[in-house]
């Protein structure tokens, strides 16, 4: 065993990789330009939500877009997921998992959100047992 | 993988000559430029340990949506109690954002140099990032603190213990990153930058980002968008 950096010759790259000499910036540059995007769209969430500069009812899908956008600066920057062919198993892996998570989050919502409206009165029950 | 055939060598040689062992290989150069792919043999350790925690971190980040589809669905259940607009600060949300933002970045910066085997700066970066995660703890537990003096605690309604129960989770899961981050800054100091080392460290920078983007949702979600409504 050589010691260091002894797969970068590998075709897969493992999740939080560097990928070298994929953009031309360099590992620190890569975390530096995450972290300011970051910054950027946190301090617009908290300027939207104190403020009166959206209009009221956008703000949920204004906010929620934020969170997905700084998200996605996450994976990209910090966590290093790209499109590339050396990192679709990590993709796919994600892709699944955000699936589930919609799944069960939506899902949960649009039941919950809808139970008083399907289900039967408590009248309706008692007349349907004669 | 020179030394002793393993059980996925025994699996290459099979699906490439067949069962009956030698005499198919048209091109004479057998699997001795095995690249990681299928048949031509196993990817390296530090790609399947990788891969291995990044599914389990998909997994953690499926329990926590469970955690918030119950917030999502319990957050107007107050039963008469305070509701979330009363009770968040949000300046100190924002604090613990940033701490946790920071923390983020200076742990990359910690695995950076970690690579290119600098022992004081990765130490430097990571205690740097352990310090910032237990600003944000603290602030954390403060802020269950007042909320269980005002009458405000898990057991006031159905929103409150979905509050506790979705905000708590995330901070335990960060009081273990931060005790793991203390093992961690032990092993590299006593140890070196050797390859299990390196993959537990890789592994711990995935645990640490990962964090940070629940976080992301959470405080959109609960406290952004519950404080506005």
């Amino acid at each position: 065993m050589s010691g260091h950096d002894e797969d970068w010759e590998y075709d897969d790259a493992a999740p939080g990789d560097e990928h070298a000499g994929g953009s031309g910036f360099s590992a620190i540059q890569v975390y530096l330009l995450g972290f300011l995007l970051a910054i950027g769209l946190t301090v617009a969430s908290f300027w939207i939500a104190g403020s009166n500069a959206v209009w009221g009812p956008g703000i949920p899908a204004a906010l929620l877009s934020l969170a997905v956008a700084q998200m996605g600066v996450h994976l990209v920057f910090f966590l290093h997921i790209t499109s590339g062919p050396e990192n679709t198993n990590n993709t796919l892996a994600l892709a699944f998992g955000v699936l589930v998570v919609l799944v069960i989050v939506v899902g949960s919502v649009w039941i919950m959100a809808h139970l008083n409206h399907n289900l039967m009165t408590l009248d309706q029950m008692k007349r349907m047992q004669h | 993988m020179s030394q002793a055939a393993t059980p996925s060598d025994v699996a290459s040689v099979y699906l490439q000559h067949g069962p009956y062992g030698q005499g198919h290989d048209p091109h004479g150069h057998g699997h001795a430029d095995a690249r990681g792919h299928g048949a031509g043999g196993p990817a390296p350790k530090r790609v399947i340990v990788g891969y291995g925690f990044w599914v389990f971190l998909l997994s953690d980040i499926v329990m926590f949506s469970a955690f918030f589809a119950a917030y999502a669905v319990l957050a107007h259940a107050t039963a008469g109690g305070p509701t979330g607009k009363q009770l968040f600060d949000l300046n100190r949300v924002a604090i613990e954002t940033a701490c946790l933002l920071v923390s983020s970045f200076t742990c990359g910066l910690g695995y950076v140099a970690a690579t290119r085997r600098r022992q004081l700066e990765t130490q430097f970066w990571m205690l740097v990032t352990g310090l910032f995660g237990l600003v944000f703890v603290g602030l954390e537990v403060l802020e269950f603190y007042e909320m269980i003096q005002q009458g405000a605690g898990p057991g006031r309604s159905a929103f409150l213990s979905a509050f506790f129960a979705l905000v708590g989770c995330h901070g335990l899961h960060v009081t273990v990153g931060g005790l793991w981050l203390g093992t961690m800054m032990a092993q590299i100091w006593f140890k070196g930058f050797k390859p299990p080392i390196m993959r537990r460290l890789l592994c711990f920078n995935l645990f640490w980002h990962a964090l940070d983007i629940i976080w992301v949702a959470l405080f959109t979600i609960v406290y952004l968008l519950g404080a506005g409504a």
